[in-house]
């Protein structure tokens, strides 16, 4: 019988995955579900097993069954040798889309819990040494070292010790977490289980988006099955380490994706951000010294234990080593998951994997890093992706999501929305930020509206209120949300009206 | 929700109520911070949280003050105070959703289903199906490239 594999992926589901699923299960089928290979333009691209290879059907429709299963449908070669994907180094996203996600063989027969056996034959202080040697960077957006917080952590003395994941992956454009979650929970697993070992920690949560209900499913489901094979629980992998996992649902509030907010929300409370200091890794959740990572982060853990810090330190560049895992999405041809080392250029992803727009229009605007990210022009695509590059851009990589625009953005509108966007999910404790956001959207709104007599006025007021905001705010909701509205300003001046070359810049004179 | 949505409540659905409210929180009172989880549960069972009734039971069982609930409950976009209606579309209006259209969508969704009273056409901020946008929950049900055709075919 032939076996048929169709993604569970969200992104699959959401344009008909289980429908195509069930129509090939009706027609004698064996159906399997993995995880998306992220070619998320072609989904659900169904994969039929050969003895060549699993041979890849692009948008499958309950349609195209009778045509995939006698060999007549169009197909795009053996999937793992398609040019997009080969063109990829794929670390974190490895196993994305081979698997059945919770089948924790096959995660083994792939490599998995090789890490964490490696690391608890070692002392907790080689561990966090091998994470440092990595070089590794948290993959949230902030790009601070995991080792170093790791090793604040494990220093620190207290009987209760916390391992969280923040899951909160709210910047739109961004979907790496939430397939990793999906498509490889088990290296999340793991690694959240050699963090614990390393800095000695007891008690550890996944933080996850409420937006996110299929990661939820799959991440119970995963930690369920690692309880039952004593990956998790009084004896992981019958050493003396005790570890034990659960999964925390979010509910809809942005600001919870900043570290302090999200503690606050896992101890019930309202998502507020705290100042610091105390850092988490000190004075965390319920007080005790707290490990909190991104997903990706953390599910490279166990690759690094596995093959050695240095192995992982060997891809990329500069101070930006490893892989880093970019998103394409918004207005554009081929959007996905594109792994590959740090170093590649913005235009290489766009125009090259990307494909350029859906539309077929010409590239006008890309955003890079989320909400809270700086807009680029097609004149910026020579730029490398590195921490460091990007921010002397003026923008930054953030958590590698890029969103296309083709030539009808209007920039004027996209920083009121950026405006807008922090208004409605500030959590109002401090006044920059909460206040600042409201005044903002009202100033580009007289600026676009407003008598033109007034607009440079207007200009440098807004200016300043960016200023205000990025030096007064508790956090990098309101102190970054001036990036989109300045980047957007300086590259497209004439969707505010302005004319003058200089009056961008809003001096006042 | 059936309850809570036939008509004026009595006593005895109102006191019903109140101890399905209670039998959640005192099955998760025992969990770190189980305040968000038992707001969530009660949402999931009875479509909606009581900002009077349902928060004393609350505050009660956890020992806390209704102004520790009521900042909670309110503090979070997914909680809801009011019965749910019949059906509801939540359309993403996040920057790579508008990128394809999303926020036209949104406006004409909204447009379609203004007065309608078993629909309700609300926002949310990223779905992460950024690269199939634009995005949807159609009655809590994720799909991908959605068109106002295709909204008015799930909701009718």
């Amino acid at each position: 019988m032939t076996t048929v594999w169709v993604p569970c992926d969200a992104a699959a589901v959401a344009v008909g995955a289980d429908e195509v699923a069930e129509a090939f299960a009706a027609a004698g089928a064996t159906v399997r579900r993995n995880g998306s290979r992220g070619m998320l333009w072609m989904e659900p691209l169904v994969e039929v097993e050969t003895e060549a290879g699993r041979i890849g059907y692009a948008a499958c429709s309950p349609s195209d069954v009778a045509a995939v299963l006698d060999g007549s449908a169009e197909s795009i070669g053996v999937v793992d040798e398609h040019p997009w994907l080969a063109g990829q180094t794929r670390v974190s996203f490895a196993r994305v889309g081979l698997n059945e996600p919770t089948d924790l063989a096959a995660y083994e027969a792939h490599g998995g819990l090789a890490g964490l056996r490696r690391a608890l034959a070692m002392s907790p202080e080689e561990v966090v040494a091998e994470v440092t040697a990595s070089g590794l960077r948290g993959r949230g957006g902030a790009g601070f070292p995991t080792g170093i917080k790791w090793e604040t952590v494990r220093k620190a003395q207290a009987a209760l010790k916390f391992v969280c994941v923040n899951a909160d992956e709210g910047d739109s454009g961004t979907f790496a977490d939430r397939m990793l979650m999906e498509g490889d929970p088990f290296s999340l697993v793991e690694g959240m289980v050699i963090a614990a070992y390393a800095v000695g920690a007891s008690e550890g949560f996944i933080y996850v988006r409420s937006e996110y209900p299929h990661a939820v499913a799959t991440l119970r489901r995963a930690i369920d099955i690692a309880y039952a094979h004593g990956v998790l629980g009084q004896s992981v992998l019958g050493s003396a380490h005790a570890f034990d996992l659960d999964v925390r649902v979010g509910a809809g509030a942005y600001i919870c994706g900043e570290e302090t907010s999200m503690l606050e929300s896992l101890e019930g409370k309202r998502g507020e951000v705290r100042a610091k200091p105390p850092i988490p890794a000190l004075s965390g959740l319920f007080g005790a010294p707290t490990v909190v990572n991104n997903v990706i982060s953390m599910g490279s853990v166990p690759m690094i234990l596995a093959d050695g810090g240095e192995a992982y330190a060997a891809l990329g560049t500069g101070r930006s080593r490893g892989t880093s895992v970019f998103q394409l999405a918004g207005n554009v041809k081929q959007g996905g998951i594109v792994e590959t080392a740090f170093g590649v250029t913005l235009g290489e992803l766009v125009e090259g994997f990307g494909g350029g727009t859906l539309t077929g229009r010409p590239v006008k605007a890309v955003q890079v890093g989320g909400p809270l990210g700086g807009y680029l022009t097609p004149a910026q695509f020579d730029l490398a992706t590195d921490y460091e590059a990007f921010a002397a851009a003026g923008a930054m990589i953030g958590h590698g999501g890029i969103v296309v625009w083709d030539d009808t953005f209007d920039g004027a509108e996209m920083a009121r929305f950026a405006m807008e966007f922090c208004a409605i999910e500030s959590c109002g404790k401090c006044t920059p930020c909460r206040i600042g956001s409201t005044r903002g959207v009202e100033v580009i709104d007289r600026i676009r509206h407003g008598e033109a007599s007034t607009r440079h006025t207007n200009l440098a007021l807004l200016q300043d209120l960016c200023t205000t905001m990025e030096k007064g705010s508790l956090c990098a909701m309101g102190g970054l949300t001036p990036m989109p509205v300045r980047t957007a300003l300086s590259h497209f001046p004439e969707d505010f009206g302005i004319t003058e070359p200089s009056e961008s810049e809003g001096s006042a004179s | 929700m059936q309850a809570a949505q036939a008509g004026s409540p009595t006593a005895a659905t109102d006191g019903r109520r109140a101890e399905t409210v209670r039998g959640i929180a005192l099955g998760l009172a025992s969990a770190r911070g189980p305040l968000i989880p038992i707001l969530h549960a009660v949402q999931d069972q009875l479509g909606w949280i009581d900002p009077e009734t349902d928060v004393d039971v609350i505050a009660d069982v956890l020992n806390l003050s209704r102004a520790d609930v009521h900042g909670v409950l309110t503090f979070y976009h997914d909680f809801r105070r009011t019965p749910p209606p019949r059906h509801r579309a939540q359309i993403c209006r996040g920057e790579a959703c508008q990128a394809v259209g999303g926020q036209e969508l949104y406006a004409a969704a909204q447009d379609r289903f203004s007065g309608s009273p078993d629909v309700e056409v609300g926002e949310v901020f990223c779905l992460g199906n950024c690269a199939l946008g634009p995005s949807g929950f159609l009655d809590g049900k994720l799909h991908g490239r959605l068109t106002l055709e295709r909204l008015e075919g799930w909701l009718s």
